[in-house]
């Protein structure tokens, strides 16, 4: 974590010099210096409990904990052409530790439960032409977890309209990931390592490929109302399945979790904001999906920000999301042998989940808590509970730098 | 689909027929933090949750496919 903090703060350090060792205006533009536009650091805690581990077959503990801290930096220049150039800077870390994923070998002698660090940094550098009204925008992102690894490409366009009223974004991503393929203790063929560190014997290394495409649609309505359409299809494929789940059989037997090698998904979401009077804004969010796969969604959000004063307002949430199961799901034990696919994973279940809660956000003008760095705070928090009786609470505390 | 369609019925002809030419200096509630048409950034841990304990995801602000191991 110093290491990590290090590396950010001779990142901005040196960004910042460079900014400031730009060379006088010669040419007759202004020149214009790097600035911070925005710093946030965001920490969450996630708990939850339930009984249905896809690591078990569909029984057993869930039991897992999340601590989540993002850094993001943005950063922004003008051009000769008096072009906008941002650079955004996101990095993420998750230590979680994982009862379900301690029972991938449960004979070894192990802590309570498997712990595993998540790293995932990004990358965007954008520019915006206020003559033509175009941005276009190319990112990285990298992710890395210990079974895990992802190398990420974004590519965005996006055009305003001349009343600055309406947007078109089209942004087309790919992601190439390697899972390292650890099986469950019982199910590793002979010479077929465990996937630990002091592990000589090898594992597989499998491959999956994600192209995501989003066409987006912004539209200002009127003094109050603005709504944003968005449409993302996306293909995958390669090791769809998770290896260490296992899957139990009407005839006894037990094997890994084997689902298709491609998927295609078609999200399609709709976003509406309303200002209601002076003090309220109503925003919601609809978003329907189905896939190949033999899934279908429906996802509603519902948020009313009141501002009880100018700088502190409060924000009251739920959300409801209800999917139907994919072909291949089946409880515990309720597999046929006989069929090509199996999972017993609840998450691509039959399932409904509500989630509810509330964020607090201050905005002082002199600073949270009076220290002027410190432009807003928003603590939130929501609890989350699924059909099949899993529960799991959230906790979010953001600080704004600017 | 039946959802599908009416909400596009509905987004289209508030798309059409409401629309104003708002000014800029008409758009002080537009322009406010919370009217963003995007996922709040207190909200990105949540929507990362939801792609491990949920089948669908994307056109929510957040990830799409790819990048973790999750569904």
């Amino acid at each position: 974590m110093k290491k990590f903090t290090l590396t950010v703060a001779l990142l901005l350090a040196g960004l910042v010099g460079r900014a400031q060792t730009q060379p006088a205006a010669e040419t007759g533009y202004e020149a214009r210096q790097l600035k911070i536009e925005e710093i946030n650091f965001v920490s969450n805690y996630y708990h939850q409990e339930g009984n249905n581990s896809a690591v078990t077959g569909g029984i057993g503990t869930e039991k897992l904990t999340n601590y989540a801290n993002s850094f993001d930096l943005v950063l922004s220049k003008i051009d000769r052409f008096n072009r906008v150039h941002t650079l955004s800077i996101d990095a993420n870390i998750d230590y979680y530790t994982s009862a379900s994923s301690d029972n991938i070998d449960p004979l070894t002698i192990s802590s309570a439960s498997k712990s595993d660090i998540h790293f995932y940094p990004s990358v965007t550098w954008r520019v915006a032409d206020p003559r033509t009204r175009i941005s276009r925008s190319l990112g990285y992102s990298y992710s890395r977890e210990y079974d895990y690894q992802s190398h990420g490409f974004t590519a965005q366009v996006s055009k305003t309209s001349a009343d600055n009223n309406r947007e078109v974004s089209v942004r087309g991503s790919a992601f190439f990931d390697t899972w390292k393929a650890i099986l469950p203790s019982e199910l590793r063929p002979a010479n077929y390592g465990s996937g630990a560190h002091n592990d000589r014997a090898g594992v597989d290394y499998k491959p999956r490929n994600s192209f995501n495409m989003a066409l987006s649609l912004s539209q200002v309505v009127n003094k109050r109302l603005q709504l944003l359409v968005v449409l993302e299809p996306s293909l995958q494929q390669g090791l769809l399945s998770t290896p260490f789940h296992r899957v139990y059989f009407t005839d006894g037997s037990e094997r890994i979790e084997r689902l298709p090698g491609t998927r295609l998904k078609l999200p399609i979401g709709l976003r509406a904001n309303y200002f209601y009077g002076d003090r309220v804004i109503i925003r919601s969010f609809y978003r329907f999906y189905v896939d190949d796969w033999g899934m279908q969604a429906h996802t509603a959000n519902l948020e009313v920000p009141v501002k009880l004063t100018p700088f502190l307002s409060i924000s009251p949430f739920y959300r409801f999301h209800t999917q139907t199961a994919v072909s291949f799901f089946r409880p515990y034990g309720g597999h046929d042998p006989n069929l090509l696919y199996h999972t017993s994973d609840y998450d691509i279940g039959n399932i409904s989940t509500q989630f509810i809660g509330t964020g607090i956000r201050m905005a002082p003008p002199g600073g949270v808590l009076g220290i002027r760095a410190w432009n807003a705070l928003e603590l939130r928090y929501g609890h989350y509970t699924r059909s099949t009786g899993m529960v799991a609470n959230s906790l979010t505390l953001l600080v704004k730098v600017k | 689909m039946n959802i599908t369609r009416s909400l596009l019925a509905v987004l289209v002809c508030l798309s059409l027929a409401s629309c104003m030419t708002v000014k800029e200096y008409q758009k002080s509630r537009i322009n406010d933090s919370e009217m963003e048409l995007s996922a709040r950034k207190a909200e990105k841990f949540e929507t990362g949750f939801y792609l491990y304990r949920e089948g669908p995801s994307g056109a929510n602000g957040g990830k799409s496919s790819g990048g973790c191991g999750c569904n």
